[in-house]
């Protein structure tokens, strides 16, 4: 089957456990205003490549995977092209590759549920830890990727749930709480991943002549970042 | 035999002939747990090591040397003996009677020792000049020899770095036997061997090893004196840890002394010393911290080891390297792990003493490894950048389980193989010389085979090659035979006794070619291949430019259209030099390494039809091309994974950079992703990797402040440096490089 993707990264370690080979795909339904990866948006762009020619560069890839690795699609959303990567994934799994998803979980149908079959690990972005907050700044309700993750609780697939820290967005305490508190609802939750808002991305923008919805905001400081990770693993 | 300085020791045939192996396969004691046992530096080795410290800041002061003897020719008991703070050394011996004091060593050649002198402000002593007026050095007599065709490819720089000048190096004494036996022993193993060649009928080849001989034995008993200098006895074996170190190291001093190779590589000692030290720390006599002390002053003196270079070497061989290379860890035949405690010791010193580039600590990495001491690896690389990785699971099975790095890459059984060192010859602008069909638009020089200008609009893939085949033939013969020459005159006119008296009398030799420019000529090819490639001209009707459209693979993504033609081209490479034969029947081996001397062969290299404009670097080694890897690190480890040992038996050199942020968010997790990365690199039977974890902000602060980093330390091209010690220009290209960071 024939996918579109954007690039392939063989090393990735920030996506998922382990040393990861990464497969961005083409093609997003949101249009997040922290969004650092634009060029990924169009469903139009991108390269099409068989999933065939994926796994080959997978299977080169392995003697680096140890015990924690494996693969990792990211995106764009990889939802958007379920079966392709579901395609894909099975193949991970007949030879014993670790398959994870990185995912906004804001499509739920008959084929995002064949891709969970096959799928070892989800990294779920929870954007914004209130409706109001999603429907401003991504587009879509909070009711989607919460039932996204209830399908992940009902399965018992491994989840890390991972935010954005944006200045003014989501570096606030309520915030955090409410995040520490879906975690706690849902046993499939392993671990919680802040990642602070970074601006690198401008360039693209740039070079898109698109604006960065949120190139005006600060990047959190570190001493930010470490009291919110604090909170987020207090009692 | 017997002595009473083995007692405690397990007995083996290692007592009845020279077998250091067989003494550590007797006697060590394998370790597999984590650092936490590990001595902090004494007061006393700081305050040493601070006391060293402030003469490297006066030597960088001085611009890079800080003090030259220009009176004294360098050999075992030339010079008084020198200490850096007499009292409260615990290891002694200098090569000078000062720290940091060059000596001058004319027998590779006078003319670099005079031009050496003459670029730090100083004038080699008439007294020298004199001694050596009527002396054939070993540069003499190569220049005697050397044909019209040799020199051309020498001037022409297609064939560069050749040892014709200085010390050829790339030699490893077995420095452990002075320690394990003591020099009376050697000797009298030596005498016995003499006596045995001259029971038989002798040609050119027994004559030279009977005179060899008599030289070896003669410098046994220089090593003997130089020691007594210092107040030791080194006739006998070595009674403790103290003075196995220390009698281990009087064989090294010696031999640097006497030598001023490229590369004066120490071996595999660190196991060896081990056995001692758990001997004495069982006995109750030595603690963890006294251990500690003893491998850190040990370590403080290869720190201090110098030798005199002039600019144009250091282009070549930027940094002011000794190569002082020490293997650590790999696995024994048997399957035990040769990780012992000291292991950790020699590699801890890189916190007690600080980061260094010297010596040169590789890490012979199997996947048997115990978890621990893998770990423990990755840490060190990512806190010092100063070690390199070598595959022992590729090359155990090749020199067994007691063999040492020289150099940067060249394995060798330690005592038992040695190596005729031959730098390497550039493909990159041998492909324009074919393709110009003999001449040389750099240098405006004719050579090799002349025929027509390669005359197309577009080039040919098959075209090309055959034609570049017949220069491959050609200089490949060419080669060999000016390495011949060398090593004729080197055996004649420098040999290295102290060393080779280190060695059993007979000896296997390698003969090391290499070659420089390997993925500019992949990338090429491929793009010649692949894409659109139209040569340009200029008015003497010579292509001096390509223009290249379309796209074509390039080496470093992990495909095999561009990838298989770099692994054919060393095919190639030493499938041609295997036909001519070498002098004293060595064995033809082949590297793919260039030291610094990529930003070199770039500079004397045209543009290349891969997009690469004139004189811009090469990458260095083996590498890829700077950023023109599109889909991460690890496919570009397996590009150069595919490059075959069994071609390239001199060592595949890979300089490897990625940021901490590309190795994962924790300490934890960039240290067990490095292993993994590793474990992964060395499954697919890669042979070497330099690993620096840093961030290219760090080394564009160190640009420009270079005072403020006199200790920055990044590995460049199977050896360390201390950044600031490189010349501008090879910083700019180390800049430049590719830094493999996350999206």
């Amino acid at each position: 089957m024939i996918g579109r993707i954007h690039s392939l990264q063989s090393l990735g370690t920030v996506d998922g456990p382990g040393v990861r080979f990464v497969v961005f795909l083409q093609g997003c339904n949101l249009r997040c205003g922290c969004c650092h990866n634009p060029d990924t948006w169009s469903i139009y762009g991108g390269t099409e490549i068989e999933t065939d020619e994926i796994f080959s560069r997978v299977l080169r890839c392995r003697e680096y995977f140890g015990d924690k690795g494996g693969v990792t699609v990211s995106g764009g959303e990889p939802l958007l092209q379920a079966g392709f990567v579901t395609e894909f994934f099975s193949k991970c799994c007949k030879s014993g590759i670790n398959t994870c998803l990185d995912t906004s979980g804001s499509i739920i149908n008959e084929y995002t549920n064949a891709l969970l079959d096959v799928t070892d690990r989800v990294l779920l972005d929870i954007k914004y830890t209130t409706d109001k907050d999603y429907k401003e700044n991504v587009g879509c309700s909070i009711a989607k990727p919460l039932k996204f993750l209830e399908e992940l609780e009902r399965r018992q697939i491994p989840t890390w749930l991972r935010q954005v820290t944006i200045p003014t967005k989501t570096d606030d305490e309520e915030n955090i709480l409410r995040l520490r508190n879906i975690a706690k609802l849902h046993k499939c939750v392993e671990k919680v991943e802040l990642l602070p808002f970074r601006k690198m991305c401008l360039i693209k923008y740039n070079a898109l002549g698109i604006t960065f919805p949120f190139g005006d905001l600060p990047e959190p400081s570190p001493e930010r970042m470490e009291a919110l990770n604090k909170l987020l693993i207090s009692n | 035999m017997k002595h009473k300085n083995w007692d405690g020791f397990r007995p083996g045939i290692w007592q009845d002939e020279i077998n250091v192996r067989d003494f550590i396969q007797q006697n060590y004691s394998e370790y597999v747990e984590d650092d936490k046992f590990l001595a902090k530096a004494t007061a006393r080795t700081t305050a040493l090591m601070k006391k060293v410290e402030s003469l490297f800041a006066l030597e960088r002061h001085y611009g890079g040397v800080l003090d030259v003897d220009t009176t004294t020719v360098s050999s075992l008991t030339a010079y008084a003996p020198g200490f850096i703070d007499k009292e409260n050394e615990i290891i002694v011996g200098l090569q000078t009677n000062r720290p940091l004091r060059r000596g001058v060593n004319p027998f590779g050649g006078i003319r670099m020792v005079r031009q050496a002198c003459k670029a730090y402000g100083y004038e080699l002593s008439p007294k020298v000049e004199e001694e050596f007026r009527y002396r054939t050095t070993h540069n003499d007599g190569v220049f005697r020899a050397y044909t019209d065709e040799m020199r051309a490819a020498r001037k022409c720089h297609v064939i560069t770095g050749l040892p014709d000048a200085y010390g050829r190096g790339r030699i490893i004494g077995d420095y452990r036997r002075v320690a394990l036996y003591g020099v009376d022993k050697l000797i009298e193993e030596k005498t016995k061997d003499k006596k045995a060649i001259g029971n038989n009928p002798l040609n050119t080849e027994q004559i030279r090893i009977t005179e060899e001989l008599f030289q070896q034995i003669n410098f046994l008993k220089f090593m003997k004196e130089m020691a007594a200098m210092y107040g030791f006895d080194i006739s006998e074996p070595a009674s403790c840890a103290r003075e196995a170190i220390q009698w281990t190291y009087f064989a090294y001093l010696g031999a640097i002394k006497e030598q001023n190779g490229a590369a004066m590589s120490l071996g595999r000692v660190s196991t060896f010393f081990d056995i001692y030290i758990e001997r004495d720390i069982a006995a109750g006599i030595l603690t963890e911290e006294d251990a500690q002390e003893l491998i850190d002053d040990f370590v403080i003196k290869l720190r201090v080891a110098r030798h005199l270079r002039t600019p144009e070497y250091n282009e070549l061989f930027g940094g002011d390297p000794m190569w002082i290379t020490e293997a650590v860890g790999g696995m024994s035949e048997d399957g035990r792990t040769l990780v012992t405690k000291s292991s950790y010791r020699i590699l801890n010193t890189l916190y007690t003493l600080g980061s260094s580039p010297e010596p040169n600590l590789t890490v012979l990495w199997s996947k048997k490894l115990p978890q621990a001491f893998k770990k423990f690896c990755a840490k060190v690389s990512a806190d010092t950048d100063s070690i390199q990785y070598e595959n022992d699971d590729l090359m155990r099975p090749i020199y067994g389980d007691d063999y040492a790095i020289a150099c940067c890459v060249s394995a060798m059984k330690v005592g038992k193989q040695m190596q005729f060192f031959g730098a390497r010859c550039n493909l990159a602008k041998l492909l324009l010389i074919a393709l110009n069909g003999g001449y040389d638009t750099t240098s405006d020089m004719h050579i090799g085979p002349q025929m027509p200008v390669l005359d197309c609009e577009k080039l040919d893939y098959d075209t090309v090659m055959e034609r570049y085949q017949i220069y491959l033939q050609w200089l490949s013969a060419l080669y060999v035979n000016t390495m011949n020459v060398i090593h004729y005159m080197h055996d004649k006119y420098s040999y290295e006794k102290t060393q080779m008296a280190l060695h059993d009398t007979f000896v296997t030799r390698f003969m090391a070619f290499g070659i420089a420019g390997l993925s500019v000529v992949a990338d090429s090819l491929s793009a010649i291949k692949y894409a659109n490639v139209q040569p340009v001209k200029n008015e003497q009707g010579f292509i001096t430019d390509f223009i290249t459209t379309g796209e074509f693979p390039k080496y470093g993504n992990d495909d095999d259209r561009v990838d298989n033609i770099a692994k054919d081209m060393a095919h190639l490479m030493i499938t041609e030099l295997r036909k001519t034969p070498t002098y004293r029947d060595a064995i033809h081996t082949l590297s793919v390494l260039t030291i610094t001397s990529n930003v070199s062969y770039g500079k004397h290299t045209g543009a290349t039809p891969d997009g690469r404009k004139a004189f811009e670097p090469f990458a260095p080694g083996a590498n890829p091309m700077h950023n023109r890897e599109e889909n991460g690190a690890l496919a570009s480890l397996n590009s150069v994974a595919k490059i075959s040992y069994d071609d390239c038996r001199d060592g595949i050199s890979n300089t490897f950079s990625i940021t901490p942020d590309a190795l994962g968010h924790s300490e934890e997790e960039r240290i067990s992703n490095l292993v993994s990365i590793l474990d992964g690199y060395f499954g697919k039977m890669a042979h070497h990797i330099n690993v620096n974890v840093m961030n290219r902000e760090t080394l564009l602060k160190a640009y420009e402040n270079p005072e403020d980093y006199p200790n920055l330390t990044i590995r460049v091209s199977g050896y360390a440096v201390n950044f600031c010690k490189l010349s501008r220009e090879q910083q700019r290209e180390v800049i430049s490089r590719t830094f493999h960071d996350s999206l």
